[in-house]
């Protein structure tokens, strides 16, 4: 009797070991720290931790972009950044300057590609709450293109889709078929003069 | 109905026999003679109404369609040769024999002496087939139109409307033409062999005094009064492939001077050279885009106006400058309030060949102050590679069917533009020196940008944003006379100037690496 209970428990003891492999052993140690650790990190330093980035916005004399240097929100994947710099292009400008997006345009969504191309979805807004001047529709397309690869290098074009689709245009003039690479030649160039008596 | 119709024809024609005396010998009152139109030019071909038919004398015929004709007198009847071909008639018989298939007339033929009369449908039922010739009779204008010969009929009206006189002209099927004034008279050439029209009787002579044939198979010309001031012609599209050609002539109110452009084009002795203007040719076609229109307002000035609305009167009064002062043929994109794709605005010019494109634009600006008129032309960095593949397409060889090869050229279509941003660029200095002269520029005039409206177009071209509506005294201004034809003067002078380059080009032997067009 004794013996047989020697090998009952030797066999208990075999299967609790095994049971405890699969459920808690393997799974930790094969896939390292993805679980616990980064939902932790991000709910905790996402509102704390900033980047400084350069963001566009419509000059004095309303004939260029001007790059400021403001601070966004970190996010991480870069994915996650680029959202949190377009939101942040997309609210107001600092004094003096405004912004080249129609007000009441939000972010739907944004992808990224393994090329580099950014699809950036804006709300309707864009279009309908537009000025119409294909100045100022350079400029909206301009401030989010070079906001997304001035400051960060791996994306490398940008294209803008408008609730969810591809268009021709935002407002009857700027080509927005294809995915549109960083140009910066919309900037103000270092001689702008400022306006005198405004 | 019909039989009684038919007998009453048939009483009347009794009628005008007894009275006359002999049946046909003086048959009634010749109608008009038809025109035969061929290659050959027009030549008149007379007809006479026999027992209620309008019918042709066979000699007639034989003449003007080259064919033989002997009676048969066993069989009563006459044989009619052409091209090795017969058609077999016989007296009092409406049915004929043509070319070994039988055919019905509208009437039998009529023998009267030696002369051998044949109804009208002789001539496209049993000739045009039998001899294979393309016919075309066109009885309410009484007209024969005999092979491949662009003869488009025009019908005009003339209406009064306040100070302005309205001729409006349709066109079928549409066919290209210019409108230029040459002294007391407008002159519309046709692209066409000749004209099938019923034209108006005027009824203000004060303003148009006649409406006529013009000199040249194609051509007509409206005789201008004393009270003429301007004109603005525009075309429109009609029903089934027709065109409408509307020419507004406007009365001078009293002693006032004319509003529109139509003083002649200032002489301007230093004007630069304009050598990137390749292509050989003279400039013919030019394509006016009023932008926006329809569901599409564009820019709004802080009164109201709309960028459309500015767009489509410039777009008028620059066609009537143009057509008027150069003498060349403008189509607008669109000649009202309507909704056009930015690909058809393209493809228009592209399928009438034009030689230049301007797209016509009213800015907007988030900041009230911006001010002054900027001309674009492509820019093609935002295109990559497939602008550089579309500028510089050369034509491939390519083999054909039955040996040999020919040479294509394989350009990107959504990108034809690629090729043209030299001369691009030439007309936009143009236009930017020329607008310069008479309206505020902004700071940076010329610029480049990925404008989608340009993209497509085959040929030179720019777009030209006139001023900003979102500013208060330039909104006053674009919607003024004085600043509307402030723009049209300059566009018109610089294109004019695009002209005699052009021209120059042309006579001195022609481009060397100008795209074939």
């Amino acid at each position: 009797m004794s013996r047989r209970a020697a090998i009952a428990a030797a066999a208990l003891t075999g299967l609790v070991a095994l049971v405890w492999l699969l459920v808690f052993f393997i799974p930790r140690h094969s896939a390292p720290g993805a679980p616990a650790v980064t939902p932790g990190q991000s709910a905790t330093a996402a509102p704390e931790r900033k980047i400084t980035a350069t963001l566009y916005y419509i000059s004095e004399d309303g004939m260029s972009l001007v790059g400021a240097q403001r601070e966004v929100p970190f996010g991480d994947p870069i994915v996650e950044q680029a959202r949190r710099i377009v939101e942040a292009e997309l609210g107001g400008a600092p004094p003096s300057l405004a912004s080249a997006i129609p007000s009441g345009t939000t972010l739907r969504a944004l992808f990224l590609t393994e090329r580099g191309d950014a699809f950036v979805d804006l709300s309707s807004d864009v279009s309908t709450r537009h000025t119409g001047g294909a100045l100022d529709e350079l400029f909206t397309v301009y401030a989010i293109v070079n906001a997304l690869t001035v400051n960060l290098p791996a994306i490398r074009r940008v294209q803008i889709l408008v609730d969810g689709k591809e268009v021709d245009t935002l407002a009857g003039h700027v080509d927005l078929r294809h995915p549109l690479q960083k140009n910066l030649k919309w900037l103000a160039t270092a001689a702008t003069p400022a306006l005198d008596g405004r | 109905m019909i039989p009684r119709r038919f007998s009453a024809e048939l009483f009347a024609a009794l009628l005008l026999a007894l009275l006359v005396g002999s049946p046909y010998a003086q048959a009634p009152a010749s109608p008009a003679a038809y025109s035969v139109l061929s290659k050959e030019g027009r030549r008149p071909l007379p007809s006479r109404t026999i027992a209620g038919q309008e019918m042709f004398a066979l000699e007639d015929l034989a003449r003007l369609f080259d064919f033989t004709f002997r009676e048969d007198a066993t069989a009563g009847g006459l044989v009619v040769t052409i091209r090795n071909q017969t058609i077999v008639l016989s007296a009092g018989q409406g049915l004929a024999s043509a070319g070994g298939r039988l055919i019905s007339l509208s009437a039998a033929p009529v023998h009267e002496g030696r002369a051998w009369f044949v109804p009208v449908d002789f001539v496209s039922r049993a000739l045009a087939p039998v001899a294979a010739m393309r016919v075309d009779v066109r009885k309410p204008s009484r007209l024969i139109v005999v092979g491949d010969l662009r003869a488009p009929r025009v019908a005009g009206r003339i209406e009064p409307m306040g100070s302005l006189t309205r001729l409006t002209l349709e066109v079928a099927p549409a066919t290209p033409h210019t409108v230029a004034q040459e002294g007391s008279k407008l002159v519309i050439r046709f692209d066409a062999d000749a004209l099938d029209a019923a034209l108006p009787a005027s009824t203000t002579p004060e303003v148009i005094q006649n409406v006529r044939p013009g000199e040249g198979a194609a051509v007509i010309a409206i005789d201008l009064g004393p009270r003429f001031a301007t004109f603005r012609a525009s075309d429109l599209p009609a029903d089934r492939g027709a065109g409408r050609i509307v020419i507004d002539v406007m009365a001078q109110a009293g002693a006032a001077a004319p509003t529109a452009p139509a003083q002649p084009p200032a002489a301007t002795p230093e004007q630069p050279p304009l050598l990137d203007l390749a292509p050989a040719g003279a400039l013919r076609t030019i394509v006016i885009d009023a932008g926006h229109g329809g569901t599409e307002d564009g820019a709004k000035g802080p009164g109201g106006t709309l960028e459309k609305n500015v767009t489509l009167a410039v777009a008028r009064r620059l066609k009537a400058a143009l057509e008027a002062r150069l003498g060349v043929r403008v189509i607008l994109t669109r000649d009202g309030d309507d909704t056009v794709a930015l690909d058809q605005r393209a493809a228009l010019a592209n399928n009438n060949k034009a030689d230049l494109f301007v797209s016509l634009h009213a800015n907007a600006s988030v900041r009230p102050g911006a001010t002054g008129a900027e001309v674009f032309y492509l820019s093609l960095d935002e295109y990559g590679e497939d602008a550089a593949r579309a500028a510089h397409a050369e034509s491939e060889s390519l083999p054909v069917f039955g040996g040999g090869s020919r040479d294509i050229e394989v350009i990107l279509w959504e990108m034809a533009q690629a090729r043209y941003i030299q001369e691009s660029a030439a007309l936009a200095q143009a236009i930017e020196a020329s607008l310069r002269e008479r309206v505020p520029m902004s700071a940076r005039a010329i610029q480049q940008a990925p404008f989608r409206v340009l993209v497509g177009a085959n040929m030179p071209a720019v777009l030209v944003e006139m001023g900003f509506l979102t500013n208060a005294d330039q909104e006053k201004q674009l919607s003024s006379d004085e600043f509307q034809n402030a723009v049209v003067q300059g566009l018109v002078e610089a294109f004019s100037r695009v002209r005699d380059a052009r021209g120059a080009v042309g006579r001195s032997g022609g481009p060397a690496q100008g795209p074939g067009r």
